[in-house]
């Protein structure tokens, strides 16, 4: 108890004077080579497994390609979108929960390591070799929280299952990057736990406006394409969720 | 449904500009990325990034516009999409 209060205190204080704090993707040449190296080899066979999926989705139902044009366009759209947080600080959503949902949370991981790519190479923003690192956290870890928190609420409330998917699926992203760097850079006096704790309190609370907000917008897309292609939406959703 | 994103636009708007006043109070709302690095020396004041970025855009004028420009190719596409599908609809 007094070590959650510890926190919370902790956690408001950031909130209210810091100004030091950062967001977004873990920049380049920042993580140890080691580290970088083992996320490169841990998303390998998520990335196999996501070109496998896009070689196969087409037999699943019609008009697949325009769904993942438009979730690899949703990411694009969001992750240039730097918006203010609470914090004093801006970062940006990252989108990938959408397809997630639609798609899975393998394609994303292919969409994840381009647009990923564009940043790193066109904005020096993230980098090439925390790539890897970076699409663990957004590429992997994000879609697949939006993918079993959509699974996990669809029956109950399928609005507010999209909501929590697309959120929650945000949100871990940066909680993941945070851990990253914990781990990486051990604080001296406290070791990993006090390190993640810096990083995590910034980013969650910097994130969570701006989950809210990936939320929302995701909410909104559903409802222009239920709209409109409702059947081909629908066939898609049943081939992921109702058949496996 | 058109209501319903109506409120939803609304909210949206609402929560980014709270935060974007709740924000200004709190920092200078720099995009802060290289902060990163700051947090870093702080913890392990002896570690050099080992790697640069191969290319940097070299101001933020040229930064914002590509930014703009990836937000565009994603809006265009996102456009045509919605655009196909509402049209496969009244052809039905």
């Amino acid at each position: 108890m007094k070590q959650k209060l510890k926190t919370l205190y902790f956690l408001i204080a950031f909130m209210l004077i810091s100004n030091n704090s950062y967001a977004m993707h873990i920049a380049e040449g920042v993580l140890p080579i080691s580290h970088a190296l083992i996320y490169f080899i841990i998303c390998i066979p998520f990335f196999i497994l996501g070109i496998r999926d896009l070689k196969n989705i087409n037999q699943k139902s019609k008009n697949t390609n325009l769904f993942i044009a438009l979730a690899g366009a949703y990411c694009f759209v969001l992750s240039a979108l730097k918006l203010p947080s609470v914090t004093g600080s801006c970062s940006h959503p990252t989108g990938v929960g959408f397809g997630a949902i639609v798609l899975g949370p393998y394609i994303m991981t292919v969409i994840g390591v381009i647009v990923l790519l564009f940043q790193a190479i066109f904005l020096a923003h993230g980098g090439l070799t925390t790539l890897g690192a970076n699409t663990f956290s957004m590429g992997i870890i994000g879609p697949i929280v939006a993918f079993l928190v959509y699974k996990l609420f669809r029956k109950k409330n399928k609005n507010i299952a999209i909501f929590l998917a697309a959120a929650l699926g945000d949100l871990l992203t940066y909680v993941i990057t945070s851990l990253q760097l914990g781990i990486a850079f051990p604080s001296v006096t406290g070791g990993i736990l006090a390190s993640v704790e810096k990083f995590g309190a910034v980013f969650a609370i910097t994130q969570i406006p701006l989950a809210i907000a990936e939320g929302i917008l995701t909410v909104f897309l559903f409802n222009i394409i239920e709209k409109y292609s409702k059947s081909d939406l629908d066939r898609l959703m049943e081939v992921q969720y109702d058949e496996k | 449904m058109r209501n319903r994103n109506i409120v939803l636009t609304i909210i949206l708007i609402a929560l980014i500009l709270a935060s974007l006043i709740i924000g200004a109070n709190n920092g200078d709302l720099e995009g802060a990325d290289d902060k990163a690095e700051d947090i870093v020396m702080e913890i392990d004041p002896d570690y050099e990034p080992w790697f640069e970025h191969i290319w940097e855009p070299p101001s933020g004028e040229i930064e914002s516009a590509i930014f703009a420009i990836q937000a565009a190719i994603g809006g265009i596409i996102i456009g045509y999409v919605i655009g196909v599908m509402k049209g496969a609809k009244n052809n039905n």
